[in-house]
């Protein structure tokens, strides 16, 4: 697959490993990837694998459905059980536990909650489902709100009255902000979000090199990318530098998308207040509509419980989500919940860094290092061996990376 | 690369890993093994569409309510097909199958819902080593439905059968009212006769053999997720898979391949079919990403929706555990027939880690395929 496989070769893999292996020396390195998209490449393609043991990747705040309160959830679930609404949104929200069952329990229980690849697919179904008020619950950092806004935006021009909005959007800069001013954990620097990116731009993260001196660089999502940005991060600490640094050129501008900021500042204010899973309430961290969109406002047209529900006591995904605890680490990982029957968000989504690890990483690393070890290299289907030599790449190899540092 | 590279994976690097992670997560890790080998029980208070998802949710529905209020020797064994046995006949027995087809849409690009209930029945009787001998067929009907439409699908199952060699030998119609189905479901019944004792079972699983895939997976899943408009998405190319099986396990059984097991890759996928033959063996399953057939435009199509080709359903492709010393040829007889031109092997079963189904990725790492969960449900960014 063009534009893709280039980005996920092996033998590039390997040699940057070793690369990354060489020069971390004998620091113990500590990462954070901000974004739920790269915890799940780390996982889905096993990228841990491939870096010594001495640099740990820490999974970071930025996955969607893993903010969400469960009070929220509650509200969503509400509405969708009011008379006459057809309730969308994203497929991964549908099993997050609310305080009694999920979208999908309430699906069962007879309200009409529909999964959408889009908002612009909601708008579809309130125009075609005139007599009916169709809600989108939406949620998602900087990458989605741009296509909520233009989907309002849509429907106003258009005239469509039947399209509501239960607005959970959220910015990145908010929770980053106080996992730095946490003093549980202690980071090296952070793989920067590349989807958020490509919308704010590069510069919004300077705060974290100026005011916390910690580089930053925001990768892409294929797994050459992750391990690029790390051994980048490593480079600027050694070579004394602290920057924001751009490894995703080739779709992130450095001044993000100017339009899609100038749609959000239309559509979109900052909330006063929001509550994050696990992080607690941060100011101004959220999203809601402007009075201009007000009828278009979900939480104003509906009445909603608006009930603040402490998270269950063994759940521990705020630990996880500041990246304190690993997923294994929390008392309930995989005994209790489990992604067929999650407590916490992290266990849902895709993103989340439990679900990640439970369904990708939950094997002995020791035990397959060594056998990788003692195998000499990986067999192939037929038993030969595949003919590389472990981290043996040119250093001409190297440098053919399809990806531009700067 | 100079001398001084500590290569990952070296022994100071193991030593180091271990020293770190070992002991409290392997602790982790074997607590939360034993209690995946524990029966499972059914939770929730209502259906939900996990429960026919073909993943875990439907494994458990199957097991912890079926299977337990209608436990017996034959059905306990939870196989494709039952295998009976006939009084005073000792060398052969009865195998038996049914399901249950309600597919949306009901025509799609490389098929329809009367071909796939067809080749669907066929192809649990043959996994099992059976010959097919008939199907039936029972309809249900929703009021209004065009007469056209379901002469279209009824003269589609005509043609499959003809095909496979197998006739529809009984039926029923029930209509219902408006609104009480969405415009037909079919659920048929497969006989067919099997030699005893059954060469092909999961029992015979061993660690060694290896584990062929009849051909590209996810054709049909990505298909119909296509036919039926939910994504803006197209794919000219796109084919369900749907196929008769039968003449590709004959042909392997009458070869004298040591076949140990087999089993359709249906709802759940690839994934979740290594995972049943992981958990009802106790053995391990590693695959090699590399070796697996998917098509470009399955590839596409996944990606873009985040979905893992692993989980997406097939309509005629097969998991064989075969003998390794076997599995050669095994391979070149696939491949030399029209059901099997694209077989693989893709990986081989292992002592341990028992129950548990990993991939060795495209890129270097490992990680565990565990069975699908919910629905395939895309990333969302």
């Amino acid at each position: 697959m063009k534009f893709a496989d280039e980005f996920r070769d092996a033998d590039l893999a390997r040699a940057l490993g070793a690369r990354i292996a060489a020069e971390a020396g004998d620091k113990h390195w500590k990462i954070m990837e901000v974004c739920g998209g790269h915890t799940h490449t780390i996982f889905k393609y096993g990228i841990e694998d491939l870096l010594p043991s001495n640099v740990e990747l820490v999974h970071g705040p930025g996955c969607p459905v893993c903010v969400i309160p469960m009070g929220r959830l509650d509200d969503g679930i509400a509405v969708a059980h009011e008379p006459g609404v057809i309730f969308t949104c994203f497929g991964d929200l549908m099993r997050v536990p609310g305080s009694d069952g999920s979208l999908l329990d309430a699906k069962a229980a007879g309200a009409d909650v529909r999964m959408v690849y889009s908002p612009l697919d909601a708008l579809k179904i309130a125009q075609q489902n005139p007599d009916r008020k169709v809600v989108f619950y939406a949620i998602g950092f900087e990458t989605t709100a741009p296509s909520t806004a233009l989907t309002l935006m849509r429907a106003k021009a258009e005239g469509i009255r039947n399209l509501f909005v239960f607005c959970n959007h959220v910015t990145i800069i908010p929770p980053m902000k106080a996992i730095l001013d946490s003093p549980d954990l202690q980071l090296d620097g952070f793989l920067g979000p590349g989807h958020v990116s490509t919308v704010v731009g590069i510069r919004p993260f300077e705060f974290v090199t100026n005011t916390y001196h910690k580089p930053v660089v925001v990768v892409g999502f294929e797994p050459l990318d992750i391990l690029q940005g790390v051994h980048m991060i490593i480079q600027q600490i050694h070579e004394g530098r602290c920057e924001v640094e751009n490894q995703y050129k080739r779709v992130v501008h450095d001044d993000g998308n100017p339009k899609a900021l100038e749609v959000l500042a239309r559509v979109f204010k900052l909330r006063s207040h929001f509550e994050w899973r696990g992080l607690g309430f941060i100011s101004q961290s959220a999203l809601e509509l402007q009075d201009e969109f007000a009828d278009y406002d979900a939480e104003k047209v509906f009445s909603v419980p608006g009930v603040r529900v402490a998270d269950p006591k063994a759940c521990q995904c705020g630990e996880v989500l500041k990246g304190v605890l690993k997923p294994w680490e929390c008392k309930v990982f995989g005994t209790a919940c489990t992604p067929e029957t999650p407590i916490g968000t992290c266990m849902v989504s895709s993103e989340g860094a439990c679900a990640a690890y439970y369904n990708f990483g939950r094997y002995s690393r020791a035990r397959e290092r060594e056998r990788v070890l003692a195998s000499g290299d990986r067999p192939d289907a037929n038993g030969n061996g595949n003919g590389h030599a472990n981290g043996a790449v040119a250093e001409h190899e190297l440098r053919a990376i399809p990806v531009q540092a700067r | 690369m100079t001398d001084t590279v500590v290569q990952p994976g070296s022994g100071a690097a193991i030593k180091a890993a271990s020293a770190r992670i070992a002991d409290p997560e392997q602790r982790v890790l074997e607590r939360i093994a034993e209690i995946r080998k524990r029966k499972p029980s059914l939770r929730e208070d209502a259906i939900t569409m996990s429960h026919g998802a073909g993943g875990k949710a439907s494994h458990t529905l199957v097991t912890a309510l079926f299977g337990d209020i209608l436990s017996n020797p034959v059905l306990d064994q939870l196989g494709d097909q039952a295998v009976l046995a006939v009084p005073g006949v000792d060398n052969v027995g009865i195998a038996m199958t049914t399901d249950s087809f309600v597919v949306s849409p009901l025509f799609f690009p490389g098929g329809d819902i009367g071909e796939l209930a067809v080749n669907g029945t066929i192809n649990d009787l043959a996994v099992g080593g059976a010959t097919p001998l008939g199907i039936s067929a029972a309809f249900i009907l929703e009021e209004g439905l065009d007469v056209a439409t379901l002469r279209r699908v009824v003269e589609s199952m005509r043609r499959a059968a003809d095909r496979a060699g197998v006739n529809v030998v009984t039926g029923d119609t029930k209509v219902v009212p408006r609104g009480k189905a969405d415009q037909l479901f079919i659920t048929t019944t497969g006989v067919g006769i099997v030699a005893l004792p059954q060469r092909v079972a999961i029992s015979r699983i061993v660690p060694g053999d290896m584990v062929i895939l009849s051909g590209a997976m996810g054709d049909h899943g990505s298909t119909v997720m296509l036919a039926r408009g939910d994504v803006d998405l197209e794919a000219d190319l796109l084919r369900s898979d749907t196929m008769a099986l039968h003449g590709l396990t004959a042909a392997l059984l009458d070869d004298g391949i040591d076949v140990h097991f087999m089993r359709d890759a249906t709802r759940g996928g690839v994934a979740t079919v290594l995972n049943e033959i992981a958990q009802s063996a106790g053995v391990a399953v590693a695959i090699d990403e590399a070796s697996l057939p998917v098509h470009d435009e399955v590839r596409g199509v996944a990606e873009i929706l985040g979905i893992d080709p692993l989980y997406i359903a097939n309509e005629g492709k097969l998991v064989a555990i075969v003998a390794k010393e076997h599995a050669p040829r095994a391979l070149e007889l696939m491949r030399s027939r029209p059901e099997g031109t694209e077989a693989a092997v893709i990986g081989e079963v292992m002592g341990e880690p028992e129950g548990m189904v990993f991939i060795h990725t495209g890129f270097g790492g490992t990680r565990v395929v565990d069975m699908l969960i919910g629905d395939p449900l895309p990333r969302i960014c």
